[in-house]
């Protein structure tokens, strides 16, 4: 099978839009038999088969404009079979400098066996295969966790250790610091429920996806909290891709909703509940489970007033939300009584600082006090 | 017999040398003759060889670069001096579409021994238009030589060689090092420009570098040392065609790397050199390579902001540290 | 109209011209069968400027020209079948192949180029006069460009540099009046480019770019005047393109009636006619003309046809000149 490329038919060509196709799935061509009318910035042009074949498909539909080089059919020559792909092997990954496995190699040391080494990020350098290779036994560095996995464990466990392994990372290597702020929720639960006033209840927007909309445009002006300390450095992620904490009975995942930063409430509170529909009936994406740029986890429908939650790594911030209740609130001298929410930020100090926490924290009191912004 | 110049002087008697053995040798660029060259490099070379080999050039990069390509096609052998590498932006078009080109393009029937000098670098307070490194644009383009020179001998010899070559050369003259004091022998010459050179020899990390760069990473070698990290420092010299073997040569013994740039980092040519080690020394590596390159922004004018863009000793020194900790 | 010269004159100038009409023709041809690729640049219509310019130059001076140089180069003497072989990609080519269309080469012959960023061929020229002046006083230096250079920064500094420096060079406008599709009263505030030329102290004239033999007068005006005193000249050489600007145009900015009026003007019918009423040149002459033609255009189509390919192993080559070459 090849696939037929939008042609070039010109230096100056970079596009064609599909006219029409003279051919259709199942017709043999010969090569120079005219297979589809294309037009260029300049002119239509006739384009012919370059091979002999039979169309298998035809990818693009007349009146799409695609690129050149753009795969727009298939068409299978005759007598070729169709190749497989090799299934790929899975390696569990160690963190070893280059050289440390050669001299392994060459010493007859499993390095695997080493455990957490003393190179930068824990990686095992050529001197500790050395030292492992002069003992004669496996040095006990740190013990890493046993993996999740055998037949015996319930799936209920294997969540749990997953859990496990990550917080106690998450303890030991991320340094937290922790700032709240009472946020007055007033303006926003008005502006809600006036919004919500015309809608049917499935239409209706929840306050959670209030929240969520003021984090995901918090992020864009202190971004150093979205994203990733990897390798000793923090890599910031354009994306927003906010990881959302959902209970589930065998314990607490939080997958991402993609770009959150870009979505209408409307698109986000469809998200939202498509996301936790999944999560509980396990149906999540592979990339939803990895791609979370930054964690939200709101506890509000549980009563504590405030959580303070562990980062997920290598993520840089975790937000969490205590209940919406009433509190006595001094606004313009006054003291009131005001529905409001403690929002948390912990944070990892090798990525951000206080003060920028501080503001980020802000952002979302700001924002959620002029929710028609959101 | 030898005595002690500067990295100026040894320019200025490069340029003597050349003028002096080659009557088709010729010094073209702003300022060269009555003014004595911005940074005083042909100072009083008018006087001595008249106004048609050390010629004044109006404000046009684009125009005097373009004759010197096409004197040096037509049989003479031009030193073409761009003020600075800032400048040399307004010539990127003759440089890269014509001198880079024309023996390919030609078929191998042309050679362009041209030779294009300039200044580049910051630390002087010239603010954002003045301090660019950009020699890594230079280095990317096929069909040119980069060189630069970073020691008073590399001054007065890779002028000489590069005027033998006979292809485009361009020597990148960092304006930290013209006041760089050294002893030179009274018959010191050309010097070869294929190898880069060991400038220090250590064991535990190279730091590797070229032009202005060598003074900090020499110096953050010696704090290294009291540190009890040994640090290779390798000068790189010549940028186009990169010298892979001496790279490799020398991360194979230390196993561990900095590369130290004046370039932003974002696309540096500290970024080629990482590269070649990977490909090519990756097992050799007992630690992930680092880079001490400029901070993302255009060069400020306050002295302690200026400072703070650029590649500084304790950076190198900590990014070493780093590195080539041992327990 | 210019007093014609004898016939032997007339007919060498028609042919010449006939030459490069016959062959851009069969280019065109060539171009849509695919045997040649890239951007194609037609001659057709400007013929009369090289013809006339080239035709008055000594062995020692040299050319430079832009992307459409194949006229230039025919009548510079580079061989057909190497120009031909060049657009092939052929490793026979007179740049081996390497430069193609724009790019054709052939330094015994002092034809340099072949350059094609607009504009950025001057400098040059006015480098490789720098190198004539020293090393062969009396040569000079002729750049062939478009009036859409005029525009190009680097136009006004080598036209500075030339006049400055007193380099002997004569730049050769060809104003087809059009920069690809853009007009040139609507790129240039001064469309009279001549006068460009004469803000720098440098002699400039217009000339009737569609007469053979108005730029021929032009030309030996030009040349002596170099040869004399070593300073530049200008000629402003009015013409017309009568293809599109390259194989992938479909001229949109342009009427066809602006096309067929110029066409009039065709220095290949003009001068016939003029050389036919003065009973220099019959049909029969024409015809023994179009047969040599089209068999030098046979002769160099298939030796491009039957020339190799250079080998793939062989890519690296020329980028650098081998260590010890002079």
């Amino acid at each position: 099978m090849s696939d037929f490329n939008m042609p070039s038919l010109g230096a100056d060509m970079d596009e064609g839009e599909i006219l029409a196709w003279k051919v259709k799935p199942g017709d043999s061509v010969r090569k120079g038999d005219v297979l589809l009318e294309v037009d260029t910035s300049k002119a239509a042009f006739d384009v012919e088969a370059d091979h002999d074949g039979v169309v298998e498909e035809i990818l693009v539909e007349p009146g799409r404009k695609v690129a050149v080089g753009t795969p727009i059919a298939r068409i299978r020559q005759t007598g070729e079979a169709l190749a497989k792909p090799a299934p790929k092997p899975v390696a569990p990954h160690l963190r070893i400098t280059p050289l440390a496995r050669v001299v392994a190699k060459d010493l007859g040391v499993d390095p695997a066996k080493i455990g957490r080494g003393t190179g930068i990020d824990g990686a095992i350098t050529r001197a500790d295969v050395e030292r492992a290779a002069a003992k004669h036994e496996e040095p006990h560095v740190e013990k890493a966790p046993p993996p999740p996995s055998g037949a015996d464990k319930s799936k209920r466990e294997g969540l749990r250790d997953a859990i496990a392994a990550a917080m106690s990372r998450s303890k030991r290597e991320i340094p937290h610091y922790y700032l709240s702020q009472t946020i007055d929720l007033e303006p926003a639960l008005n502006w809600l429920e006036k919004l919500n006033a015309g809608r049917p209840i499935t239409e209706r927007i929840l306050s959670p996806v209030l929240l969520l909309k003021a984090v995901a445009h918090a992020i864009w002006e202190v971004p150093e909290l979205n994203g990733y300390w990897t390798d000793g450095a923090l890599n910031q992620s354009e994306s927003v891709h906010l990881g959302v904490a959902i209970s589930l009975h065998s314990g607490v995942i939080a997958p991402a909703i993609h770009d959150a930063d870009d979505m209408s409430l409307e698109q986000l509170m469809a998200a939202l509940a498509d996301l936790v529909q999944r999560a509980r009936h396990g149906t999540l994406k592979a990339s939803e489970m990895t791609d979370s740029t930054i964690t939200v986890t709101n506890l509000g429908d549980r009563g504590p007033e405030a959580v303070y939650g562990v980062i997920y790594p290598p993520q840089v911030a975790l937000v969490g939300f205590g209940a919406v209740m009433s509190r006595a609130l001094v606004i313009d001298g006054q003291l009131v009584a005001r529905r409001s929410v403690i929002a948390t930020l912990s944070a990892d100090h090798r990525a951000s600082d206080g003060h920028r926490g501080g503001l980020f924290l802000r952002a979302i009191a700001r924002l959620l006090e002029h929710p028609e912004s959101l | 017999m030898s005595r002690t110049l500067s990295y100026r002087e040894a320019l200025h008697d490069a340029h003597f040398q050349a003028l002096s053995e080659d009557p088709r040798v010729f010094l073209v660029g702003e300022d060269v003759n009555c003014y004595g060259g911005t940074y005083a490099v042909s100072k009083g070379l008018a006087d001595h060889f008249g106004a048609d080999r050390v010629i004044d050039a109006p404000l046009s990069e684009s125009g005097f670069v373009g004759a010197g390509i096409g004197a040096a096609m037509g049989g003479l052998r031009p030193i073409v001096e761009v003020m600075t590498v800032n400048f040399s932006l307004l010539a990127l078009d003759q440089i890269v579409n014509a001198a880079a080109t024309l023996r390919h393009m030609s078929g191998g029937q042309i050679s362009v021994p041209l030779v294009i000098r300039m200044a580049m670098g910051a630390g002087r307070q010239l603010a954002a238009q003045h301090s660019h490194s950009l020699e890594g644009w230079y280095a990317h383009v096929p069909g040119l030589r980069v060189v630069a020179p970073a020691t008073v001998a590399d001054a007065r010899g890779m002028l000489l060689t590069a005027l033998a070559d006979p292809d485009p050369v361009i020597i990148f003259e960092h304006v930290g090092l013209l006041a760089l004091t050294d002893e030179l022998p009274d018959d010191a010459g050309a010097v070869e420009i294929d190898h880069a050179a060991v400038r220090r020899e250590g064991s535990d990390v190279s730091l590797i570098t070229w032009g202005g760069n060598l003074p900090k990473a020499l110096e953050a070698a010696r704090q290294l040392e009291a540190a009890g990290i040994s640090a290779e420092v390798l000068d790189l010299r010549t940028l186009r065609p990169l010298d892979d073997a001496a790279i490799v040569a020398s991360v194979s013994k230390t196993h561990r790397a900095v590369v130290i740039d004046e370039m932003w980092k974002t696309g540096s040519f500290a970024a080629e050199v990482c590269t070649r080690i990977m490909e090519q020394a990756f097992f050799e590596l007992d630690a992930p390579l680092r880079r001490v390159c400029s901070a993302e922004v255009p060069i400020p004018y306050a002295r302690h902001m200026e400072l703070a863009a650029l590649p500084s000793v304790e950076q190198i020194v900590q990014a070493a540290t780093e590195i080539a900790r041992h327990e | 109209m210019s007093t014609l010269p004898d016939q032997a004159r007339c007919h060498a100038l028609y042919r010449q011209m006939l030459r490069i009409r016959r062959f851009e023709e069969r280019c065109g041809e060539l171009y849509k069968q695919q045997k040649i690729r890239g951007f194609l640049h037609l001659y057709i219509g400007e013929e009369a400027i090289a013809t006339g310019v080239i035709d008055r130059l000594e062995p020692r001076d040299v050319i430079s020209a832009t992307y459409r140089e194949h006229g230039h180069a025919l009548v510079r003497g580079v061989s057909m079948r190497a120009i031909m072989a060049e657009m092939y990609g052929k490793v026979a080519g007179c740049s081996r192949g390497r430069g193609g269309s724009m790019h054709l080469f052939d330094v015994q012959r002092g034809f340099l180029g072949g350059h094609a960023i607009v504009g950025a061929g001057l400098p040059i020229a006015v480098g490789l006069a720098m190198a004539r002046k020293r090393l062969d006083q009396g040569a000079i230096s002729v750049c062939f460009f478009g009036e859409g250079a005029a525009a190009e920064g680097e136009f006004h500094e080598a036209l500075n540099l030339a006049a400055l420096w007193e380099l002997p060079v004569l730049f050769v406008c060809e104003n087809n009046g059009y920069a690809m599709g853009t007009a040139l009263a609507r790129s240039e505030s001064q469309t009279d480019i001549h006068l460009k030329a004469q803000a720098y102290k440098i002699r400039a004239e217009v000339v009737d770019g569609m007469d053979v033999l108005a730029v021929d007068e032009a030309a030996q005006r030009a040349i002596s005047a170099i040869r004399a005193d070593l300073k530049p000249y200008f000629l402003e050489c009015r013409t017309y393109r009568f293809r599109p600007h390259s194989m992938f145009d479909p001229e949109l900015y342009r009427e066809q009636a602006e096309v067929s009026e110029w066409k009039k003007k065709d220095p290949l019918l003009t001068f016939r006619a003029q050389c036919e009423t003065a009973g220099l040149l019959d049909e029969a002459a024409v015809q023994a003309m179009e047969q040599e033609i089209a068999s030098e255009i046979e002769d160099a189509v298939q030796f491009s046809e039957q020339a190799e390919w250079e080998a793939e192993s062989d890519l690296l080559k020329d980028v650098y000149t081998p260590r010890g070459a002079p």
